[in-house]
Parts: C-alpha cells; sequence; structure tokens
C-alpha cells in the first residue's frame, strides 16, 4: 500500500518547492486521519471496555503524533527557505505546536498512571478532548488571524491547501499522495497494534 | 572618412556588447548562490522528503527493538 508514495517522486513537472505539497501537506491530512480513528476507538473503548479498543485509540495517536512532528519539522525546512526563517510565529505554525504538545500530554498522563482500568478510561475522555482542541487550533484560530499559509484573514481558500493555485495535473499528483500517505500511516500502526495485542496476549498467558 | 566612420562603428559595437555582457553578469548575480536555494529550491523537497524517511526509519528501529524484546521472551 505504502508503494503508492512513490508517485510523487517520480513526478519531474514543477522545479520549485511547490512540490512540497506532495510531502508536507498530506503529513497533516494523515495526522488529522490517525487522530480521528484514535477518538473513534477512544468512545468505542468508553462503550465497550473491551482492552483491544484501548490500544487500537493509543496506537493511532502515536502514529498521529509521528505525523505531526514529521509535518511541523517538513514545514519548518521549508519556511526557512519560502518564507526566511524555521520559526516566524506564523497562527498555524502556533497553533499546530499546542495541538501536538496536547498529544504528548496524552502519553505523560498515560505514564502517569499503573491502574490498568483507570489508565485506560482516563486517557481515553482525555483522547476526546485532545480531539476536540485539536479542531481550534489547526483548523479555526488559524483563520480568523492573519497567517502566511494560505487561508489566513484576507486570503481566499482553505488552510492547507488553495483549489485556485493548484493545476489539474498537480490535483493528480495531490489527491494519490494524500491517499497513499495516509494509506503508510494506517498501515504502520496497524503494525504496532498487532505487536502489542501479542504481547499483551503473551503477558496473559503467563 | 569612411573609414574611420567604420570602425567607429565597431568600436561603439563592442561597447553595446560589453554593455549587454555587463547586464548578463548582474543577472546572473541576482540569482541565488547557495545550493539549497539552486535549481528552483528543489533540494527544498529533496530536504523535506530525507526528513520524512529518516523520521519514518526511526519508528521502525523503535519496532524493530519491540519485536527483538517479544522474541527474546518467547
Amino acid at each position: 500500500m505504502g508503494f503508492l508514495v512513490k508517485i510523487p517522486v517520480l513526478d519531474g513537472r514543477m522545479q520549485q518547492s511547490v512540490r512540497n505539497l506532495f510531502f508536507h501537506v498530506p503529513m497533516w491530512f494523515c495526522m488529522q486521519t490517525l487522530f480521528t480513528v484514535s477518538v473513534i476507538y477512544a468512545i468505542r473503548y468508553l462503550r465497550s471496555q473491551n482492552p483491544v479498543h484501548d490500544i487500537y485509540a493509543v496506537e493511532y495517536a502515536r502514529a498521529g503524533i509521528l505525523f505531526g512532528v514529521l509535518g511541523l519539522i517538513t514545514g519548518a525546512v521549508w519556511a526557512n527557505y519560502q518564507w526566511g526563517k524555521p520559526w516566524s510565529g506564523d497562527p498555524k505554525q502556533n497553533g499546530a505546536a499546542i495541538a501536538l504538545l496536547i498529544y504528548f500530554a496524552y502519553f505523560v498522563l498515560r505514564g502517569s498512571m499503573n491502574d490498568i482500568d483507570k489508565r485506560s478510561r482516563i486517557s481515553a475522555v482525555y483522547n476526546i478532548f485532545a480531539f476536540a482542541m485539536l479542531f481550534p487550533t489547526i483548523w479555526i484560530l488559524p483563520r480568523l488571524t492573519e497567517s502566511l499559509h494560505p487561508g489566513g484573514m484576507g486570503s481566499e481558500g482553505n488552510p492547507g491547501l488553495n483549489p485556485n493555485d493548484t493545476s489539474p495535473e498537480m490535483e493528480m499528483v495531490f489527491l494519490p499522495a494524500i491517499i497513499g500517505w495516509i494509506l503508510l500511516g494506517v498501515w504502520i500502526t496497524t503494525l504496532r497494534i498487532r505487536l502489542q495485542i501479542v504481547t499483551e496476549k503473551k503477558l496473559a498467558h503467563e | 572618412m569612411n573609414k574611420l566612420k567604420s570602425i567607429g562603428i565597431v568600436i561603439a559595437l563592442c561597447f553595446i556588447n560589453a554593455i549587454g555582457w555587463a547586464q548578463d553578469m548582474n543577472s546572473k548575480a541576482e540569482e541565488p548562490t547557495d545550493f539549497m536555494r539552486s535549481e528552483g529550491k528543489l533540494y527544498v523537497v529533496v530536504a523535506v522528503v530525507v526528513v520524512i524517511v529518516f523520521g519514518i526509519f526511526i519508528f521502525l528501529l523503535n519496532l524493530d527493538r519491540k519485536i527483538k524484546k517479544l522474541e527474546k521472551k518467547m
């Protein structure tokens, strides 16, 4: 599934850093997808009390953080050459950093509790709050202020991507790139989930 | 007189060429000279891809370590 990712590398059309659209932007789409799946499993855990759902929620959040951090670093690299410095205090940069810190706190919270049932339940509730905070920090607040990213105050369109600025050829690469990166993210998450479930079973048998 | 005129024109043409050349040099100098900004900032994309590959590689190494731990227990 992850081989789809090769498509953006092969595209040899635009000799510009605009090509980062195929790498930096799908990181955030992937993060958003993984966090969404994570909160769905957190809710399912609260309804069913099934520990497997808790494992799903944790691992999806973990992979989401991986892609979020990668998105942040790639954004800083890109900004260094496009906007002059790696961190210009852009509202979207700050918002994304805050959202990631909230998710880091999720793992701190989990690490601080020894009682497994209590840990799973409280972290599932926290996961829902963290997911709720994701929307103001990366989707709403950057739109309300002036931003270097597309979609800030005074510029048209959607934050993250502006359909008016992309050509049909770019769309043709961009959409498979999003799908490919998301599938890659889901795949590496399921690897960890399978490992975690096997480990739990092993512990239960001992 | 005619000869002098043509020599003059040739010299003038030489200068025009020189002016053109100087402008050429100027426009070249305005172009970014460092490595990352060459080739239309393409290397920025390369750097971004390297960061992503590196990040996923660290994730996989972490996974490898966990699997090894599990194998030892078996």
